[in-house]
């Protein structure tokens, strides 16, 4: 594992805007070794049945990945564990050096900085898309601070900016639970970014998008990626090649290969599983 | 920032919602009282002493219908207990009110007529501090916040959800109201506390006290409506409603829905509290059937006749439900329960948003029906 350390200076994309939502500075996690998720020895059982089975994964500080593996390999248990939403029966998920996130509720983990996105999309339906931003937005998430709450002018300008971003300042105003399939998607890869992750867990996010929509989704992945860390679990593989650096195959609860997309895609073991059927 | 603050206030209302809202509470706070006592009583203008009794009781149940909208409508979780915190609160009062006459029952006593009569030699040490009406007053929403929150706490960590929770809220109401109708609890068993003389000096017979009593409860009741109107148009109360849409978005956003659904779960007691406060003095009883589990289904049915979610449904539909209940209990008592039961299975049919989105939906015309949920 190769330990160079990542540089985490504003980098110039276009994405990140000059007013950041002007809450504390998050105290980020401990990545002075490169790798910022440590999933060891992973073991989530249900009912005898092994979901993930002794998974070993690690995940440098800024990179995107991309996670592949038939239906049943554990993919998206994988991101219930590391979100809190499944705690594991043995292993450990640790979140840079020091922050052991199996300890940690699904709030505690996304505070810290963990953003996750749904395999369907999940986004607040009676609330309007600007709404759904402003919950999302990063800041002070107690309940006095809710009472009292009043949008700052950066705030606004934040949520503009990321409604522009994902196409959706047409309909900022419209209830969230009416726009279509893949806006909805967006709308909630859009709540992730407002929420200022470290990690972005991306659950199948170009599902039931246009081809257009697919290739813009693309495009903002990877600009995201380098300043934050982006994990896909995706089954479109045209999408899965156009973005991966990098893949990892898992099968049976367990990573079947690791490595570039052509050097995975001519493993014999992977066309077995997977790419061969 | 005062300008602004201003605006968030102003905001909760649009210009009409404001004019509706100053209309209704003019009529409800200054009209009925002035209806009671100037038109000669008999003609057709003049609102009887009974009327304004009837009203006052009313819009304690309205308060109720507001905590049960905050809970349910709002946050998604039915409670079907909220009877208890309705009866707590009046227990509360009642205890005053029965302190405060102390030396005057049928035996004389300084102690409540029930404890002599139960042989009681002296006070009971839960029953100290009564003889203070502000020490009352604290008590009614103070047990009831208290109690919510210790059951909210285990129940909402234990994310326990839905039908589950309401089955357990039926439950907590049930084992309350069997230990209330104990005599050895030390609450009057199941006459409860009644006869009561005077509230802070006024005879509580006097048709002027009633009316002080209806204006106080026709005030509380705007200002718990203008608290309620300000929480759910807060932040707070758009993380309450996403709760209640996506709870696990809400959690994966960073909130911590256990601390907002007790917040919102522990007011809504409190104005139960509140509300009970109120409706002792007026119905001059209160005993464990207040506590009776059909007693809390009646609260959630009043809020979904008027409609989930609005407020204004809530206090609609508590008038309405409660408007025909004493119609009905005069013309056929025994009928009552089953017009009940086909009301609230009609509303459900036909008009899920309640009679609320009927009124909404007339004055507005074309092209803005937007509430289709």
């Amino acid at each position: 594992m190769h330990v160079e350390p990542v540089s985490r200076g504003p980098r110039c994309h276009g994405l990140e805007p000059k007013g950041r939502a002007p809450s504390s500075p998050r105290e980020g996690p401990d990545t002075s070794h490169g790798v910022i998720l440590y999933v060891e020895g992973l073991t989530v059982s249900f009912d005898g049945f092994k979901a993930l089975d002794d998974l070993n994964l690690y995940i440098e500080d800024g990179e995107l990945r991309c996670i592949i593996g038939p239906n049943g390999a554990g993919k998206t248990t994988l991101m219930d564990v590391i979100t809190g939403k499944t705690r594991p029966d043995a292993g450990t998920v640790f979140f840079g050096q020091s922050v052991d996130l199996t300890r940690l509720t699904e709030t505690q983990i996304a505070q810290a900085g963990i953003g996750r996105k749904f395999q369907t999309p999940t986004v607040f339906e009676q609330h309007s898309v600007f709404e759904n931003l402003e919950l999302a937005l990063r800041g002070d998430k107690g309940v006095w601070h809710s009472l009292f709450a009043r949008l700052t002018g950066g705030e606004r300008e934040r949520i503009e900016q990321v409604l522009e971003l994902v196409g959706l300042t047409e309909s900022m105003h419209v209830r969230a639970g009416l726009l279509s399939h893949g806006q909805k998607q967006w709308l909630e890869i859009g709540m992730l970014l407002v929420q200022d992750p470290r990690v972005l867990l991306l659950d199948e996010p170009v599902a039931g998008m246009t081809a257009g929509e697919t290739d813009r989704t693309a495009e903002l992945l990877t600009s995201l990626a380098g300043e934050r860390t982006v994990v896909v679990v995706e089954h479109d593989m045209e999408f899965v090649r156009n973005i991966a650096r990098r893949v990892t195959v898992l099968h049976e609860g367990r990573v079947l290969a690791e490595g570039g997309m052509d050097a995975v895609q001519n493993d014999p073991r992977v066309i077995e599983v997977y790419l061969g059927s | 920032m005062m300008g602004s603050r201003f605006d968030r206030l102003a905001g909760m209302h649009s210009r009409r919602g404001w004019l509706v809202t100053a209309l209704v509470a003019a009529v409800g706070i200054v009209g009925v009282p002035v209806l009671n006592l100037v038109p000669p009583p008999g003609t057709w203008l003049h609102v009887p002493d009974y009327m304004v009794m009837l009203l006052g009781k009313f819009l304690c149940y309205a308060m109720v219908a507001l905590a049960m909208d905050l809970i349910w409508g709002f946050t998604g979780i039915l409670s079907l207990g909220h009877g208890v915190f309705f009866a707590l609160g009046g227990y509360a009062m009642g205890m005053h009110l029965m302190r405060a006459m102390a030396g005057e029952g049928v035996y004389r006593s300084n102690l409540p007529d029930f404890m002599v009569f139960l042989d009681w030699k002296e006070l009971p040490w839960f029953w100290y501090g009564f003889d203070r009406f502000w020490f009352a007053l604290l008590m009614a929403v103070l047990v009831p916040a208290l109690l919510a929150y210790v059951f909210g706490y285990f129940a909402f960590r234990s994310r326990i959800k839905g039908v589950y929770f309401s089955i357990i809220t039926q439950a907590m109401t049930y084992a309350l109201m069997l230990l209330f109708f104990r005599n050895e609890t030390g609450f009057g068993g199941n006459n409860g506390l009644t006869d009561f003389k005077r509230i802070l000096g006024f005879s509580l017979q006097a048709p002027s006290t009633k009316l002080g009593l209806y204006i106080v409860t026709a005030v509380l009741l705007l200002l718990t409506y203008l608290l309620c109107r300000y929480i759910v148009t807060s932040k707070l109360g758009r993380v309450l409603a996403a709760i209640r849409d996506a709870e696990s978005r809400v959690m994966f956003s960073g909130y911590n829905p256990l601390h907002y659904k007790l917040f919102v779960w522990t007011l809504s007691a409190v104005l139960c509290g509140l509300a009970g406060a109120l409706y002792v003095p007026q119905v001059g009883i209160i005993n464990p059937s207040e506590m009776q589990p059909a007693g809390s289904i009646e609260m959630a049915i009043w809020v979904a006749v008027g409609g989930r979610g609005t407020l204004v449904g809530a206090l609609v539909g508590a008038m309405l439900v409660n408007g025909i209940k004493s119609w009905f209990t005069v013309v056929s008592p025994e009928l009552w329960l089953y017009v009940l039961g086909a009301l609230f299975i009609g509303v459900t049919l036909f008009f899920p948003e309640g009679a609320a989105a009927l009124l909404n939906r007339f004055p507005k015309g074309k092209g803005s029906c937007t509430s289709n949920r």
